[in-house]
């Protein structure tokens, strides 16, 4: 049974094609769901925000994205414990919306980077990395001016603590704080990252290292499609 | 509402304009960049229009992780 996945377009979204084009070619059945919309598609098995300048980065990235009439029907599916992955500006967007910790912020630099990055695996018990080793290295591309990842230490502690750190930059491009390129939320259905792994699924391409994080998702929408046949 | 960086957050912007400054030859020890929002409130009092700004900010024009904000009220 392939997996229904639910692409949200916002206006200024600029990788939603892409982000429907990998999961596709990895067997999904994803498409686009406009902005808005109130309500998500029928047997939605996981949402993506994709990458992009929703609403042209006004006042802070992100932040106007989150009252766009279909966050309400996110933010419901995420507390029910629906998978929902922020790639980059969908990253942005679930920090401002409170749905993951901590906030992206101007890099360091103060200048666009848009290129390969190599990023570790912290763990691969999550709905992102199962398809990695812990420690693994993966080389996959950010384009973003936006991209350092911010909190306090004591939320940083806090994350470690709880396991919550999903992949680190091996040399930091952009000053995120503790090298941080992606978290999730402490029940593990909510995943963020600034890499953009739907750019990096064809080793042609660069890199085919994008494809274990979207197919490791892809694999947990499988296991919990199975596990709910089952329990029916 | 004035938003600025929060004390001992890195704020690059501020230390391009710092350094461009210094170029110009003035002397400066620091410079923070932050945003001015300019509201017009119809309010019965100046009290009740900073408390409605104030709400404004903690729920869009401010991220507290990052940013401290200040209101300040022109009749």
């Amino acid at each position: 049974m392939t997996s229904k996945i639910a692409v949200i377009q916002f206006p200024g979204s600029n990788d939603d094609r892409d982000a429907v084009w990998a999961l596709n070619a990895l067997g999904a059945d994803a498409s686009l769901v406009w902005h808005a919309r109130t309500e998500l598609p029928e047997r939605t098995a996981a949402v993506v925000l994709p990458g992009g300048f929703s609403y042209g980065d006004y006042l802070r990235c992100g932040a106007i994205a989150r009252f766009a009439p279909i966050m309400d029907a996110v933010t419901g599916f995420a507390a029910e414990g629906g998978l929902v992955l922020g790639i980059c500006n969908g990253f942005q967007i679930l920090c401002e919306a409170g749905l993951l910790p901590g906030v992206l912020r101007p890099n360091a630099s103060l200048s666009f980077i848009c290129r390969d990055v190599s990023l570790r695996v912290e763990r691969n018990d999550t709905a992102l990395t199962s398809r990695c080793e812990p420690g693994q290295s993966l080389v996959v591309p950010i384009k973003h001016h936006d991209g350092a990842w911010f909190a306090p230490p004591e939320l940083v502690e806090e994350l470690e603590a709880k396991g919550q750190i999903l992949l680190r930059y091996e040399d930091n491009p952009n000053g995120a704080t503790a090298d941080v390129a992606g978290v999730m939320n402490e029940s593990g259905n909510v995943l963020g990252l600034m890499p953009h792994p739907e750019h990096a699924v064809d080793p042609l391409l660069g890199s085919g290292d994008g494809a274990l994080i979207l197919a490791s998702l892809l694999d947990t929408v499988g296991e919990r499609a199975s596990g709910a046949l089952a329990l029916a | 509402m004035l938003v600025r960086p929060k004390d001992g957050i890195l704020d690059p912007q501020g230390q391009a304009v710092e350094q461009s400054l210094r170029k110009l030859g003035f002397t400066v020890e620091q410079a923070r960049v932050g945003r001015v929002v300019d509201l017009d409130v119809d309010a019965s009092s100046a009290a009740e229009a900073r408390e409605r700004v104030d709400e404004m900010c903690k729920q869009l024009l401010a991220n507290p992780l990052i940013e401290a904000y200040e209101v300040e009220v022109h009749e």
